[in-house]
């Protein structure tokens, strides 16, 4: 019978080393909102990030700072306040969160970094409609509340094949992104110095692939949920050195698990693919959850999303807009289920899991009948768990709990 | 006293706990339902003493327990859990072995379980976490027409002219009531549309595909709910002698595989 049971989880030994590179990197940010040494741009987390590092700012992305009001279960508070000022509860509840946050005058980095009191202060914000028109919205009241410029790439959205067109379009629209930021930060383009930040960029992306690739072994040597922690220097590090070095650390510690057939979840017995956000306050929960019933949640569309595979220095804007556009959210539901298929054949998945994210539908890709067709095209079973990615007012937890369980019956019973 | 083996499945679900004794011949022989209450362990403890009096056994003749439903983690005698999908499924083809899509209208939660010829689950839904077509919408707006929960069936049954509700929300379907009421609508035409409303939630969830089974306390206590459904569906359901306990049924058949 497919019953619970306490289960060793392994722990990432390198995950010391990423807390130091991420302490390094919020506490540089601090200092410059502090000191004004360096300018600050706030940018969407698939957004332009490698020009703005290359025209010298600092780097923060309030989606970074929404996850963690969300793993630090502080999100559900904060959420009411942007409610209060017309901000439903029904969209999304990074950005609502957020503002909350910003209006309550709290933020996770406090708890985290002490010295630490508020987000960094915005010169600029960059957004990119890639993911959802939300960020837009989100910035734009940051924009208004600091007085300070908001500019942004609008992205064609819904593409099965993404084309020249596509990509002349936004290399345009991120070429025009730069008068406004020289202008901000005083400092002139250099494309010598994009191209170099792009290579550092395309490199943490191939590591970081290869770090979430490793769990294409049996027993696979990582979680989704480890992924969703240990993607943090992926967002917001990408395009510098220390994020290069972690991931090589990491990636030698998980080769070295698979060379000692050291399983994640101890006893893993189903593959699961996870379709959609992680419930951020629920990351343990979950964690424990799907361990405990001899499943290991181990590879994921989420994750997969900070592997720019085709930034090129050689061809910096048209390689970024070519990047940024073949992102899986950009895509049709045609070029998703493509993308899925072929990652249920490399992970070797026993059985998917699509989280309807109540404020999220973007991310949520089981509303318009994928789900269904998936799970006749490949056989492959599948759930669909309600909740959200922060908001905590939109999930249960026995409904989920119920259902993964009797997921993994499921799965047993087949298996015979 | 009879010294015979039996075998125990224990439901604890949102509204009520069902407990089912099965002899060794797979045969109901003793079931208790009460109220889930506020204690679950304690409830689940008065399910078995009633269901073994009436099964004319001791504790002794108890060779397995399996618990299913919400509370299945509180019931001591209970030596295994099962869900409540798995259980429901197993109780549903025991009772009619063939490909069967079931329905299930609990207290708190919806379930559509699909499966095939040989039993084995091909897929299973349940209620968002909203309680629209459930028992709980029913007891709202019992609560709101002022009737007794166990009159809806025959005021149903008597309805000539069915008020249909537009809304999803039980909140909103609330104050459609109210507007119904102050309309001067009949009241049993109110809770046939009531009626229709909770099977609408449920055939959103899932197409009803093969032989349908539905199952529950709900279905139990209201049958003009199956009629209905087959009215709209245009097909015959089956319905077990006890809707109310295929799941505390299913999990004694799964206390009979670990035994036998």
């Amino acid at each position: 019978m497919a019953e619970e049971k306490e289960v060793k989880r392994l722990k990432i030994k390198a995950t010391a080393q990423m807390g130091k590179i991420m302490a390094d990197y919020f506490y540089e940010l601090d200092a410059a909102a502090k000191d004004q040494s360096k300018p600050i741009a706030w940018c969407t987390s698939v957004g332009p990030a490698e020009l703005l590092r290359a025209m010298g700012y600092l780097v923060h992305f309030p989606e970074n700072h929404g996850a963690m009001l969300g793993a630090t279960r502080m999100a559900t508070d904060m959420i009411p306040e942007a409610n209060a000022i017309g901000y439903t509860p029904t969209i999304c509840s990074y950005l609502t969160a957020d503002i909350g946050a910003y209006l309550k005058g709290v933020t996770p980095l406090s708890q985290a970094y002490k010295g630490i009191d508020s987000v960094p202060k915005p010169d600029v914000l960059v957004f990119n409609t890639n993911q959802c028109r939300d960020v837009q919205d989100w910035f734009s009241w940051y924009g208004d509340e600091f007085n300070v410029p908001v500019i942004g790439i609008h992205t064609h959205r819904g593409i099965k094949d993404v084309g020249e067109e596509h990509v002349t379009s936004v290399a345009e629209q991120i070429k025009n992104l730069i008068p406004t930021l020289e202008k901000v930060s005083g400092n002139k383009f250099d494309i010598d110095e994009l191209k170099r930040v792009l290579a550092l960029s395309r490199e943490c992306s191939q590591l970081w692939q290869k770090v979430l690739f490793t769990a294409g072994t049996k027993p696979s040597p990582l979680t989704f949920f480890d992924g969703t922690i240990h993607m943090g220097p992926a967002v917001v590090l990408r395009g510098t050195q220390p994020a290069i070095d972690y991931y090589t650390l990491l990636l030698a510690e998980l080769e070295e698990r698979i060379k000692d057939h050291v399983a994640a979840v101890e006893g893993e017995k189903y593959r699961i693919y996870w379709e959609g956000m992680p419930v951020w306050g629920r990351l343990s929960t979950h964690s424990k959850l799907f361990a405990g019933l001899s499943a290991n949640v181990l590879a994921s569309t989420y994750c997969n999303s900070w592997i720019f595979s085709d930034f090129d220095e050689n061809d910096p804007f048209k390689s970024m807009a070519r990047a940024y556009t073949k992102l899986f959210i950009v895509r049709s539901d045609e070029a998703k289920q493509e993308y899925i298929k072929r990652m249920l054949e490399f992970f070797k998945v026993d059985g998917i899991v699509y989280h309807d994210a109540m404020t999220c539908p973007n991310n949520s890709n089981c509303r318009y009948g994928m789900a269904q067709r998936m799970e006749k095209e490949t056989g492959i079973p599948s759930l669909i768990i309600n909740g959200d990615l922060n908001d905590l007012r939109m999930l249960s937890d026995e409904q989920t709990k119920t259902n993964v369980e009797a997921f993994v019956e499921q799965l047993e019973e087949q298996r015979g | 006293m009879n010294d015979r083996p039996v075998f125990i499945g224990t439901d604890v679900g949102a509204s009520r706990t069902k407990l089912a004794v099965l002899d060794s011949d797979r045969r109901l022989v003793g079931y208790a339902v009460l109220k889930s209450g506020t204690d679950f362990t304690v409830t689940a403890n008065n399910c078995l003493a009633m269901a073994l009096k009436m099964a004319d056994v001791t504790p002794g003749d108890i060779r397995h327990s399996v618990s299913t439903g919400y509370g299945r983690k509180n019931v001591e005698f209970s030596e295994a859990t099962k869900t409540e999908i798995s259980c429901h499924a197993r109780g549903c083809y025991h009772y009619f072995p063939m490909a069967i899509t079931i329905v299930d209208i609990g207290g708190q939660d919806n379930k559509v379980i699909k499966l095939d010829d040989q039993g084995r689950r091909l897929s299973f839904k349940m209620n968002r976490k909203c309680a629209a077509g459930t028992g709980a919408f029913l007891e709202e707006m019992a609560l709101r027409l002022d009737i007794p929960l166990g009159e809806m069936n025959d005021l149903a049954v008597q309805s000539r002219n069915m008020e249909r509700l537009g809304s999803f929300c039980t909140v909103f379907s609330g104050t459609e009531v109210l507007e119904k009421i102050r309309n001067g609508k009949k009241v049993p035409d109110i809770v046939k549309g009531l009626f229709y409303s909770v099977i609408r939630r449920v055939m959103e969830m899932d197409s009803l595909t093969a032989k349908v089974v539905m199952t529950g306390g709900v279905v139990a206590h209201n049958p003009y709910l199956v009629t209905m459904t087959e009215e709209l569906i245009e097909r015959d359901i089956q319905v077990a002698e006890y809707p109310q306990l295929t799941g505390a049924v299913g999990a004694a058949l799964y206390a009979m595989d670990a035994k036998l």
